[in-house]
């Protein structure tokens, strides 16, 4: 049963192109497994999911980062599942940190050139989720097609 | 923006990774103390890091961490009395926590008396 439960997807810097594919692709598939999902990132990153999706049909929620995770820490909301999206060091220190405050399952979706030596820098509890994807988002597609939600 | 970048900085490491932010604050500090992610500084910065995350007091100014999703982890010092007063207070009340339940000695097995203490399991 997910009816009522809540999935977060946590953008990266948006630099490389899979993300932005991968994440609509996701929440698609979240909202109709039945999960209230939530998508956060950056100033730039949610303005270019919401260029990508003008009458908000794939994503229907989206947060500020910082303002989420001040929203985390201080208790006013949380998440079943959480998928953290990184391809650099500055992600993986962002899914460590959401690790560290949510309750929700974490996934960490690693993508990029140096997705498999990013993925063992991850020391925290997470699924991984790895494919060493730039501007093809199949193999991650694949990837997050296996996941059992 | 957070209130941090408005504030008066020095940056000592910049666009780096986590792992070397961390080392930085660790040989370059006169006091470290670690907190868990999520801890707050100033008016609405949460530190964002992999556990254990260090700061770093140096004279009047604190050494932290500050990590921005496309630059990487930078090196903040900021000289705030107030946030080094908080570091120390919280310190102490975790060793008195430890303290009350006893503390590590507490938990520690007496010395063998003999070689059969030793091979006993």
């Amino acid at each position: 049963m997910t009816e009522g439960k809540k999935a977060l997807l946590v953008m990266g810097c948006p630099e490389v192109p899979v993300q932005m594919s991968i994440v609509l692709y996701l929440s698609h598939k979240l909202c109709k497994a039945g999960y209230d999902v939530t998508v956060a990132g950056t100033d730039a990153a949610v303005k270019l999911l919401k260029v990508s999706d003008p009458e908000s049909y794939y994503v229907q929620k989206t947060i500020d980062l910082d303002q989420l995770i001040a929203d985390i820490v201080e208790k006013k909301t949380d998440f079943d599942l959480c998928f953290t999206f990184m391809h650099s060091d500055a992600g993986m220190t962002y899914g460590a940190t959401f690790s560290a405050i949510s309750k929700a399952k974490l996934y960490a979706v690693v993508f990029g050139k140096n997705a498999e030596e990013l993925a063992e820098t991850i020391d925290y509890p997470a699924e991984k989720i790895v494919a060493k994807a730039t501007h093809n988002p199949n193999p991650l597609k694949n990837k997050i097609d296996k996941v059992v939600l | 923006m957070s209130c941090v970048e408005q504030m008066k900085y020095k940056l000592y490491l910049e666009r780096t990774s986590f792992k070397d932010a961390r080392e930085y604050i660790e040989k370059n500090s006169e006091e470290v103390y670690y907190v868990d992610p999520g801890y707050k500084i100033f008016k609405d910065y949460y530190i964002i890091g992999v556990p254990p995350v260090a700061m770093g007091v140096r004279g009047k100014e604190m050494l932290f961490t500050y990590v921005k999703p496309c630059h990487g982890t930078f090196v903040m010092g900021i000289d705030s009395e107030e946030e080094i007063a908080r570091l120390r207070q919280r310190e102490e009340e975790k060793i008195k926590a430890s303290l009350k339940k006893g503390g590590p000695k507490a938990k520690e097995k007496p010395a063998p008396s003999s070689f059969s203490d030793i091979w006993k399991k």
